[in-house]
């Protein structure tokens, strides 16, 4: 979020206007009153577009100020409920300019986009004047030194007069790019104010999740996701048992082991249920390499509690993993859940150890469980059971 | 002959002495791969034994190097440590590095995959990669080897378990070589590199290469297929019905905006004649009939 970005950028010398967070509308007037009456007052999500969706207002006095903050707290932007908004006094803006740090995939280095057309979408600004986006790319070795940053200033065509502090800030900005582990640094607005300095009005900074062990700080931000709808929520719930799960709007629950398979294995779903009144995948749900007995009583746990879900496909290919855990953890799975576990499930093993598996699954004789021999056929099964008990668009 | 990794590979294992090192270690051995050595400084000079086999642990890659005449690492050193690791591969100039480990910063990925370049004397395969195997030859990494036997298809793929799954597929053909690259977003060898290995290898008559969304490698191996590539390629892509802005397990596997979707770049692989399978069996199918017609 906005004043989150803001906290790292200060930390790193950049400069920032940091305003001050309310979660309640009545302490909006005190902390207007604090910062000059005049405040912007901004909706804190982690989505972007939210001036287009009426997020952020200009408030004259402190009075207005709780107005405005009554207005955007609890709206919903693009799914996301506005728990808190930023306070900010306004600016005296004479240009705005867009900056950003990101990983460049394609080229397996890092590239700076910025523009001196700022303060809308850059995507825009690269449709409509592709000339007025520069971008430079940053070999990881070398970094961004006072070479690499003059020729960004260069290359972006940053005024003469600011040349020397965007030069800085930039330089600090790599500093939160690099220090902070993020994959994305980016500041829009940055804007040369009527006194002729530079300041970060706007950012996102996308931390990197595999960086966390080094970041303790960073479990800060986490409260970020409370502004999330309740699939997201159902989502972080999955993570912390240590699933990869993302919640979809359909009628078949998804598990299986690697990530690959996983998404072929929704996609499959998706095709199969064409032919039965178009039912789909109701979830991603990557239960990994292990495939333990707690792990698939979490996984199924997990889906069996998704009311929209009508039938379950566990689909795992035993490489690592052989097939007869995978089945007994299947089996000892649906004792734990008990009663609890009310819907049909098709599984489909193949790979390591594959007879034992399906001996196990067929001695259990679970009245819930189908057994399938390839991914083709038990996901058309899955989805013909799915669509026997009527598709989520009837439901509704 | 095979890409990468051959009969006279002779592996080192970087974490050899973790439980996930130890584990795998194992399966390699008995896949028939000549691991010789263990890398871990404090355990340098003793020796593990994997049933009757024992291989001994040196305290650097460097040493490693010198004393067995290694051409390949595998890394199983958690991410806090894999960078320190696989630098020191780089600088002790290994031909080959594996770097299984998942979870790696992609900052520390960027930074030891452009030591690499710079220096130029190492490939990178992964990060986040089950490794590669050339079947009844030599298996770096946890790619099952019991799958399928040595046979003429190429495969590359970003996913471990769809690798599994395609070689179990054509296991009456067998495979020359299989290679997961990964899926993160910056990784050492890419589709492209594994395609033009395999073009060059007289041992493969056909290639399978398998993406996911995100990012545009399909894109860019779709482009590399049309001007270099004259072997039959078969496609299949995963993530038709991944939602826009999600992380589908892998770091790298995401659809941003309208750009990393898989019907872009299944549209990119057909558009240079590739056939694209609509799921792995269906591509299985398309591989089948090209080794019948050969």
């Amino acid at each position: 979020m906005e004043y989150q970005a803001k906290e790292l950028f200060a930390k790193h010398g950049v400069r920032v206007t940091l305003g001050t967070v309310v979660e309640r509308a009545e302490d909006a007037a005190a902390a207007a009153e604090a910062l000059g009456g005049r405040v912007v007052v901004k909706a804190q999500v982690k989505v972007g577009g939210r001036g287009k969706a009426g997020g952020v207002k200009l408030a004259n006095d402190p009075q207005e100020a709780v107005a405005r903050a009554q207005e955007i707290l609890g709206m919903d932007i693009k799914g996301h409920t506005v728990n808190r908004v930023l306070l900010a006094p306004t600016a005296d803006i004479a240009e705005e300019y867009y900056f950003s740090f990101l990983v460049n995939r394609a080229e397996r280095d890092y590239l700076c986009i910025a523009s001196i057309e700022g303060g809308v979408e850059i995507e825009e600004v690269a449709r409509t004047n592709p000339a007025a986006v520069a971008k430079v790319s940053i070999d990881p070795q070398t970094g961004v030194d006072d070479a690499k940053a003059a020729e960004i200033v260069a290359a972006t065509r940053f005024p003469e007069d600011v040349a020397g502090e965007a030069e800085d800030m930039i330089k600090k900005l790599w500093d939160v790019f690099i220090k902070e582990d993020a994959s994305l640094v980016e500041v829009n607005p940055l804007v040369r104010l009527g006194d002729g300095h530079l300041e970060a009005l706007d950012g996102k900074v996308t931390l990197d999740e595999n960086a966390e062990f080094r970041h303790q700080d960073h479990s800060a931000f986490d409260i970020a996701d409370d502004d999330a709808d309740a699939d997201s929520r159902l989502e972080a719930k999955a993570k912390a048992k240590g699933l990869n799960y993302v919640k979809l709007d359909g009628d078949v629950g998804i598990i299986g082991n690697g990530a690959g398979l996983v998404m072929s294995t929704l996609d499959v779903v998706a095709y199969a249920g064409e032919a039965h009144e178009g039912v789909k995948p109701a979830n991603f749900l990557d239960i990994g390499g292990g495939a333990s007995a707690e792990v698939m009583a979490a996984g199924l746990d997990v889906i069996l509690h998704d009311n929209q879900v009508k039938s379950v496909f566990v689909n795992v290919f035993g490489g690592i993993t052989s097939c007869d855990a995978v089945a007994n953890g299947i089996v000892h799975a649906l004792e734990i859940l008990g009663d609890e576990a009310n819907k049909p499930i098709v599984v489909r093993l193949d790979g390591n150890n594959v007879e034992e598996g399906r001996r196990i699954l067929e001695g259990a004789n679970h009245p819930l469980v189908t057994l399938e021999d390839t991914m083709d056929g038990a996901a058309d099964r899955a989805a013909e059971l799915a669509s026997q008990s009527g598709t989520a668009a009837e439901r509704v | 002959m095979s890409i990468f990794l051959n009969e006279s590979s002779k592996v080192i294992v970087q974490g050899m002495t973790g439980s996930e090192g130890q584990k795998h270690t194992r399966r390699m051995i008995a896949s028939g791969t000549q691991v010789v050595g263990g890398v871990n400084p404090k355990k340098a000079g003793q020796s593990v034994d994997f049933d009757d086999t024992s291989v001994p642990v040196f305290g650097s890659v460097e040493e490693a190097m010198k004393e067995t005449g290694a051409d390949v690492s595998v890394v199983f050193v958690p991410p806090a440590g894999t960078k320190g690791a696989v630098i020191e591969a780089i600088d002790a100039a290994m031909p080959l590095v594996v770097v299984i480990t998942e979870g790696v910063p992609v900052h520390d990925t960027a930074a030891f995959f452009a030591y690499a370049q710079s220096k130029g004397t190492t490939r990178i395969i992964g990060p986040n990669c089950p490794g590669l195997i050339s079947p009844g030859k030599s298996n770096a990494g946890i790619i099952p080897a019991n799958i399928t036997e040595g046979g003429r298809v190429g495969l590359v793929s970003k996913s471990g378990t769809l690798t599994y799954q395609m070689m179990y597929e054509l296991r009456d053909f067998g495979f020359s070589s299989a290679v997961g690259i990964g899926g993160d977003p910056i990784v050492g060898t890419t589709h492209i590199d594994c395609l033009k290995a395999f073009e060059e290898d007289p041992d493969t008559d056909a290639i399978v290469m398998i993406g996911e969304i995100g990012g545009d490698a399909e894109e860019r191996a779709a482009d590399y297929i049309k001007d270099h590539v004259t072997k039959p390629v078969v496609g299949y892509v995963a993530g038709f019905t991944a939602p826009e802005g999600k992380t589908m397990g892998h770091a790298g596997a995401i659809v941003s905006g309208s750009s990393g979707t898989a019907q872009a770049k299944q549209e990119a692989l057909e558009a240079v004649g590739v056939k694209v399978g609509k799921t792995p069996s269906a591509t299985a199918q398309l591989m089948r009939e090209i080794m019948q017609s050969r």
